[in-house]
């Protein structure tokens, strides 16, 4: 029997408003444990939370830019549950009415195809505190608490893992490009829990899904659901039933493993929020939110393509994250040439980034630096040999190329004048290549190129003394 | 529609609470009647009504995403009400279910 699989994702992503959600707390973490909470956030009794403006915004262009339809008549709602992380006991959130609804994006898949992938619903609401267990207690910091979060919940459009993976990186890809998160899934910013089930071809009732929970990176997702396809296979073709349940990711063993089997559905008793009175989004609130979202990956890579004729390939690498992309502009910019700065943030910058591990704003490279480096290069100032050193100096202390260039004398040999008088003292001790060379032996230049180099401690230009050398050799 | 022992019981369990027996049965019933009460309310014909969430005639009640500075005496005063705290966290018994802590 062949199965078809479906998945289903739900993503969380914290919005970098100032504020939060429903109080004037800092939207800060990291900072002394609860340092930025107040009444509201501790759920304190007679307290009036307030709707954030900005972060209804943010949730809107996030909604918008993932093409989705926005709600005009919103209310919010509580959800009931304990943990000691949410000291209100409920979270607010949007059960019935999403701020937005029916959006899509499109993903680019290995096989060259592209592919739609629907989102149900987008809704607004509040990240919960954090806890951290040892031993007998839990220690609770509420200065997450209330963070505003947009949910977003996918159609369960993914029939492959490949799929599931590409559609996160789309998501995070748009969303960090509209700026109103950070999507980083290593500091929580982004988070996913992944449903999936299977079904005989065929077969029109989807099969019992699993939900995947814990997941800490889009490669782990990839594969906790490449494992739990197999997984659900093996116990189909046994004749077994899937139960349904949650499982996580053992990052060590690649395999899922149960966390909680779920009987009957979460009852956690929703109703309107009483606090906080409907909100009203007018067209004219639409279209300003529309206005400001800033410029996306795919329009970003037309213009590449169309205006620095880069290729797709290119364009897609340089894209694939906000701080390369406006690095890469920034650069270009400076009246450095496109193709080159292109090559260079995809080869030697990237090189360092991956060995070092850091982000590109992480790293002392400016983009006025590269592009002084580049065009220390390109006006034949120094061979590409020593622009390899100068790109380490440069991005390992911030240097500025130009002066160290000059201070290291490093600067490339090209005046004539001055090598000239060393091509004929060279030609003057070799008389044998003279002689290979009339005789047609072409690799005579190489090792008179070569013997100038050397006097030089390679700084002669490679290209001048080519040029030079051949018409100086005519002349014997 | 009458409450059952069962509902009143999953409820309490929800809600963290725990009922002796004559509790339940006294809660049991005095829920009954309330509900009962309330379906006379699904007599009315409320075809073509919009639902309501809100009784008070507010919209968009909202407030400029602007942070206040933090403070460092109501922070203070927040930690001594909690039960228990320590290190500028609050305290509390180990709760091992995973349940809750992504912001669900």
């Amino acid at each position: 029997m062949n199965f078809e699989t479906t998945i289903g994702l739900e993503v969380h992503v914290e919005l970098k408003t100032k504020s939060k959600m429903f109080s004037p707390s800092a939207n800060e973490f990291g900072d002394t444990p609860n340092m930025n909470t107040n009444v509201i956030d501790w759920g304190y009794p007679g307290v009036l939370p307030k709707v954030n403006k900005g972060a209804v915004d943010f949730g809107m262009r996030a909604a918008l830019a993932l093409n989705a339809t926005i709600a005009q008549d919103n209310h919010f709602d509580r959800k009931n549950y304990f943990y000691p992380d949410n000291p209100k006991a409920y979270q607010v959130t949007q059960f019935e009415q999403p701020i937005g609804h029916d959006g899509w994006v499109e993903v680019h898949l290995s096989n060259g195809t592209t592919k739609k992938i629907g989102i149900e619903e987008l809704h607004l609401e509040e990240d919960a505190g954090k806890n951290t267990h040892t031993g007998q207690y839990s220690y609770v910091d509420l200065n997450r608490q209330g963070t505003p979060l947009i949910e977003i919940v996918s159609k369960p459009d993914m029939t492959t893992p490949e799929e599931a993976y590409e559609y996160m990186e789309t998501l995070r890809q748009v969303i960090q490009f509209t700026g109103v998160s950070d999507v980083k899934m290593e500091e929580g910013s982004l988070r996913v829990d992944a449903n999936i089930s299977l079904r005989p071809i065929g077969q029109k009732e989807y099969g019992v899904k699993t939900e995947l929970k814990n997941i800490n990176s889009f490669t782990y997702l990839r594969k906790g659901l490449e494992y739990e396809e197999k997984r659900q296979a093996q116990i189909l073709l046994s004749g077994g039933q899937i139960r349904q349940e949650t499982r996580g990711f053992n990052e060590n063993t690649g395999e899922t493993v149960l966390q909680r089997i779920k009987e009957g559905s979460d009852d956690y008793r929703y109703f309107p929020e009483p606090d906080i009175p409907p909100l009203q989004i007018s067209d004219k609130w639409i279209d300003e939110v529309r206005a400001s979202i800033p410029e996306m990956p795919h329009e970003r890579r037309k213009r590449y393509i169309n205006d620095f004729g880069l290729t797709e390939n290119d364009a897609q690498v340089l894209t694939s994250t906000l701080e390369m992309a406006n690095f890469f502009e920034d650069t270009v910019k400076q009246d450095a040439d496109a193709k080159l700065v292109s090559n260079w943030l995809q080869g030697e910058v990237s090189a360092y980034m991956n060995a070092q591990k850091l982000d590109l704003q992480e790293t002392k490279l400016t983009p006025e630096n590269l592009a002084t480096m580049i065009n220390l290069i390109t006006d034949g100032t120094i061979s590409s040999r020593i622009a390899k050193k100068v790109f380490k100096e440069t991005i390992t202390n911030g240097t500025e190329p130009k002066q160290w260039v000059e201070d290291k004398g490093m600067v490339q040999l090209s005046d004539p004048a001055k090598l000239l008088p060393m091509i004929t003292e060279v030609l003057d001790n070799n008389s044998q290549s003279i002689d290979d060379f009339k005789n047609g032996k072409d690799r005579a230049i190489g090792f008179l190129v070569g013997q100038i180099m050397k006097q030089t401690h390679g700084q002669a230009n490679p290209k001048v003394v080519n040029q030079l050398l051949i018409s100086e050799l005519k002349k014997h | 529609m009458a409450i059952s022992k069962e509902q009143v019981t999953h409820v309490a369990d929800l809600a963290r609470l725990s009922f002796t027996d004559e509790e339940l049965g006294q809660f049991t019933d005095q829920l009954s009647q309330i509900t009962d009460m309330f379906n006379e309310l699904q007599e009315v014909d409320t075809k073509g009504v919009e639902p309501m969430t809100h009784v008070v005639d507010l919209v968009n009640v909202l407030r400029e995403d602007v942070p206040a500075a933090a403070n460092p005496q109501e922070r203070e005063a927040l930690l001594k009400n909690a039960p228990d705290a320590e290190d500028g966290y609050i305290k509390v018994p180990a709760i091992l279910d995973n349940e809750g802590d992504d912001g669900e």
